[in-house]
């Protein structure tokens, strides 16, 4: 058992741990499972301190006999692209669990026993290397993340939960269909072993099975991201789910849909995924403007939030479709900055209706004035996610439209004014909560951040300003990885195009 | 053959172990009870726990001295023990908690016992059964006694009309599938299904319709048996009337048995044949999986709910027939067991909570379950997210095995359609989760008691195995694939 086999299991063991305790003593359930969650977050930090760059195949592997026919084993390892989305995940799981310490009050053991499920979960996703594996964390992810919606969510909670379920089910199981059509053609499940077979040449499809095959894992995944105009069920879940179960869906489980785009859709099934780069690049634009359209005219805070999401990620797939390390490596950027700074809005949006009961912009109004703090804090955030340079969206955001426009200049063209738009409705909404005039009683009801939401939102202020101005701690991993990638995408094809007619060289 | 070859040795005895004990068990119950009288409930049903439980080791002594019995009527064998297990620990489990149900209905008698036990013991041969009229026999047993367990509550008129109906549709089944035994008889003059195989597969083969009349009449037979469309009508009707523990019997052993049979037949008797039929269980498979799961949707009462649900699933197992391979036998071997073991569960927590005269068999009386008894609620959630075919859970392997041998047998099609169907039966299963876990606690749940030691042995052995069948399933898979090349 290695470290990344402890980091996936601490949280397993908390959620089991937290079952066989008695549900009266909550502030002990309480500390147990933040005690978890941090020593999950300590120990991710060592993967991250032993990780080279560099080194050629995944790192921390542990390849183990799990079911003997067919072939399925419990085959988990670490790359560039994994790494950042693990460490992602066993970060911002302690700052859910601090902020729902006081708002979540009902049904205290169930809530944190499923939010170290749901990181068992996620963490497993990403790090998983085995076809089925991945497929088994995908779904365990989705149970513990519709009872936090269904349970602890806001009013029209039941409606989000069964419409989050039910649009991942219905895209997963296509996925699993291709899993096994895949299987039936390799013999395997082990993604190392598929790779390897690609780019040898003894596994290769027909172009209609190789379409089909991507289209089976690709609706899977654009559901997840989600891609316009898949999208629906995002701002539905978003809003009805309490504070950390936006968090966790908004910053880790979006990634998910990105993750496996970039694991398994261009690696291996390369040439159907250049043949759609167009149609899906023309969504992920159409996505990006039209997140930001509505996220302009949103009069719900966490709506619009929401809304951003869809804008943002549409970036991270246009960064994938454009086939450029640029694009890729701002992809990855862009998955953790979202992450960071998506995450410290729903966290900042949840203190705010934790103090006065509302979502509504039109409820809000010189809050700035009672919270200083609380208004600084917002600002900053605001700021990273409308991508001001110096902090952590802007990177990301440059990379991909400098990818883009390699691609196609029309390409960045269009999705800049995502950029531009982000910035008019990331500071209106600041200017209609924190400024102007205030509601009778928003003097009386707001108060400044508490100790406890300070010890939340630091970490995530620190990693604005990190991904933002050192980008050199965190790049050179993911473009290690991500020129892997792009070279397996492009060996898979040009293998194949060999195959059929012998190299020049040899025709001369 | 010898004079001796006709009379029985020691060791076919052996083979036939399990149905033997069976049924001296029954008698014995049925004995006992008019000895002792009314109040003798509670020992009788110990009685017979005891002896599933031996009959459940005699299964496992009839492996171990596997090999033909009686002349070749019957066969012991991988199959049949794997079917003998699964069919056994159902009854069991319905045994285990029936007591409570029907000391609350005031009906706890041994003859409901008695019944059980025959049940199983004919399910049990037809999972052994090497010949077309052993095969019939061992349906009619298992058959006849569901038919009075199902009116097993007599003064209720549900009940009643459930029982008339399972009766009579039932019979309309049985007399196909022997009117298919008769014609196959006619076309190669035996009614042992390798000499029925040696004679399809052989040089001069009889009359093609003959054969394609039989195969129709026997899996009309065996359709009814499971469910499958388009003579599934009589399931749910049959479920909400019978009292909740015979539902569940009837959802678990007697189709697990009946797919036994099915899968015997087909793939030992009539595979030569199999172009012939595969077409007839692909659209039968697709319209099990597509009428349960869209009519379950509609269903407010759980035990209904639950009854199109065992239709859907029925499908499912349907798509590893039609895969018509060894793999696809094991598979849909794995999930029969999976779905026995969840199905149970689900029934068992619905006959817990129904509570005397089955008052609350809604879907929304079950509002608030998840925090007034949290055990009896999350171990419902579990078999429903089984039912499902959430991964950790046997449901999810099952359907995975059922896929994979589908897709190997280049049912691509059929696939797609039935994953798709698995996630539109995600809605229905979900709303009893929304209901127990997001609705306020209801009358209904306000005065329920915990539940008893016996109903709580029976949750967490089902739980137990549908969680051991969904995390370490390379055993189990492992024996039915050893098991599966019938025929060969």
């Amino acid at each position: 058992m290695n470290l990344l086999d402890a980091v996936l299991a601490l949280p397993l063991a908390g959620f089991l741990l937290l079952l066989a305790l008695p549900r009266e003593r909550e502030e002990a359930l309480r500390r147990l499972a933040l005690a978890v969650a941090l020593s999950a977050f300590l120990l991710s930090l060592g993967l991250a301190a032993g990780y080279r760059t560099g080194a050629a195949g995944f790192q921390f592997v542990t390849d183990a006999a799990w079911i003997s026919q067919p072939k399925i084993r419990y085959h988990v390892g670490l790359d560039g692209l994994s790494l950042w989305l693990v460490l992602l995940t066993t970060l911002l799981t302690p700052v859910g669990i601090l902020v729902s310490w006081r708002a979540v009050s009902r049904r205290v053991k169930e809530f944190y026993a499923l939010f170290l499920l749901l990181e068992f979960g996620l963490i497993g996703v990403f790090i998983a290397l085995d076809l089925v594996l991945f497929y088994v964390f995908w779904e365990v992810s989705l149970v513990p993340m519709y009872f936090l919606i269904g349970v602890w969510g806001h009013e029209r909670r039941i409606y989000a939960a069964v419409k989050f379920f039910l649009f991942t089910m219905a895209g997963s199981v296509l996925m699993l269909a291709g899993i096994i059509y895949l299987y039936t053609y390799a013999g395997t499940f082990d993604y190392t072993e598929l790779l390897r077979l690609e780019s040898s040449g003894a596994l290769h499809f027909r172009p209609t099975e190789g379409w089909l095959l991507f289209l089976a894992f690709f609706i899977s995944f654009a559901i997840k991201v989600p891609l316009f105009p898949l999208h629906t069920w995002l701002p539905d879940a978003h809003v009805e789910a309490p504070t950390a179960g936006s968090v966790m869906l908004a910053s880790v489980m979006l990634k998910m849909g990105c993750y496996g785009l970039l694991r398994f859709s261009l690696p291996l099934f390369p040439q159907a995924a250049r043949d759609c780069a167009p149609w899906i690049v023309a969504l992920a634009i159409a996505g990006i403007i039209y997140g930001a359209l509505v996220a302009l005219v949103q009069p719900n805070m966490k709506k619009l939030v929401a809304y951003t999401s869809v804008s943002h990620l549409g970036f991270v797939v246009l960064g994938i479709f454009t086939f450029t390390p640029l694009g890729l490596d701002g992809a990855v950027y862009q998955m953790v900055n979202h992450g960071i700074s998506t995450g410290a809005l729903f966290i900042l949006v949840g203190y705010l209706y934790e103090r006065r009961h509302s979502l509504e912009i039109a409820d809000y109004g010189g809050v700035a004035t009672p919270a200083p703090n609380l208004a600084a804090v917002f600002m900053i955030t605001a700021l990273a996610s409308a991508g001001l340079p110096t902090l952590n969206n802007f990177v990301g955001e440059y990379l991909v439209l400098q990818g883009a426009a390699q691609a196609d200049f029309r390409w960045a063209a269009l999705a800049a004014t995502g950029v531009i738009l982000a910035a008019g409705y990331m500071l209106w909404l600041y200017q209609r909560v924190f400024f102007g005039a205030a509601p009778a009683d928003v003097g009386r009801q707001v108060y400044d951040l508490g100790r406890r939401e300070w010890a939340a939102m630091l970490p995530l202020l620190a990693l604005m300003v990190w991904l933002g101005t050192a980008t050199e701690t965190f790049l050179p991993a993911i473009r290690d990885t991500n020129a892997r990638i792009l070279e397996q995408t492009r060996s898979n094809v040009e293998v194949r195009v060999e195959l059929r007619r012998p190299p020049l060289e040899v025709a001369r | 053959m010898t004079a001796a070859g006709f009379l029985p040795g020691g060791v076919e005895f052996l083979r036939l172990l399990p149905e033997i004990l069976l049924v001296l068990a029954g008698t014995l119950v049925m004995v006992l009870e008019g000895i002792g009288g009314r109040r003798r409930g509670p020992v009788l049903a110990r009685l017979s726990l005891g002896a599933l439980a031996a009959a459940l080791a005699a299964a496992f002594v009839a492996h171990r001295y596997g090999g033909p019995a009686f002349s070749g009527l019957a066969a012991s064998d991988g199959f049949a023990t794997f079917f003998r297990v699964v069919v056994i620990a159902a009854g069991g489990l319905v045994a285990l908690f029936s007591g409570a149900y029907l000391r609350r209905e005031s009906a706890e008698r041994g003859e409901y016992y008695a019944l059980l036990l025959y049940s199983v013991a004919g399910q049990c041969l037809m999972a052994s059964a090497a010949e077309l009229i052993v095969l019939f026999i061992a349906l009619e047993i298992s058959s006849i006694a569901s038919y009075v367990l199902a009116g097993y509550l007599r003064s209720d008129r549900r009940a009643n009309e459930a029982a008339v109906k399972y009766f009579l549709l039932g019979s309309f089944a049985t007399a196909f599938l022997l009117y298919g035994v008769a014609l196959i008889y006619g076309a190669t003059g035996s009614t042992r299904l390798a000499d029925i195989r040696q004679a399809l597969a052989g040089p001069l083969p009889p009359p093609g319709a003959l054969v394609a009349a039989a195969a129709a009449l026997l899996f009309v037979g065996f359709a009814f048996k499971v469910s499958a469309a388009p003579f599934q009508v009589w399931a749910p009707d049959v479920y909400q009337g019978a009292p909740a523990p015979v539902a569940a019997f009837l959802s678990a052993g007697p189709k697990a048995a009946a797919f036994a049979g099915l899968l015997r037949v087909f793939l030992t008797a009539f595979e030569p044949v199999s172009e012939q039929w595969e077409g007839i269980v692909w659209t039968s498979a697709l319209a099990t999986m597509i009428i349960g799961n869209f009519a379950a949707l509609l269903q407010s009462n759980i035990k209904r709910l639950l009854a199109y649900s065992s239709i859907a699933h029925a499908g499912y197992v349907m798509v590893a027939v039609a895969a018509h391979s060894a793999v696809g036998t094991a598979a849909a071997m794995f999930y029969l067991a999976a779905y026995v073991a969840m199905n149970v569960g689900a029934f068992a927590v619905v006959s817990y909570f129904a509570r005397r005269g089955e008052r609350y068999v809604n879907v929304e009386d079950l509002a608030g379950l998840g925090w007034r008894q949290p055990a009896a609620a999350a171990l419902l959630s579990l078999f429903l997210l089984s039912l499902i075919g959430v991964p950790l859970t046997g449901g999810f392997f099952g359907k995975f095995y059922v896929f994979k041998a589908a897709l190997e047998a280049r049912l691509v099609w059929l696939t797609v359609l039935g994953l798709l169907n698995s996630a539109v039966a995600a809605y229905y299963y979900l709303r009893i989760i929304v209901v127990m876990y997001m609705h306020e606690p209801g009358e209904a749940v306000a005065d329920l008691p915990a539940p008893g030691p016996a109903l709580k042995a029976t949750l967490w052995a089902s739980a137990l195995a549908t969680l051991a069948l969904g995390i370490f399933p390379s055993r189990v898979l492992e024996f039915a694939a050893s098991a599966a090349a019938l025929g060969r």
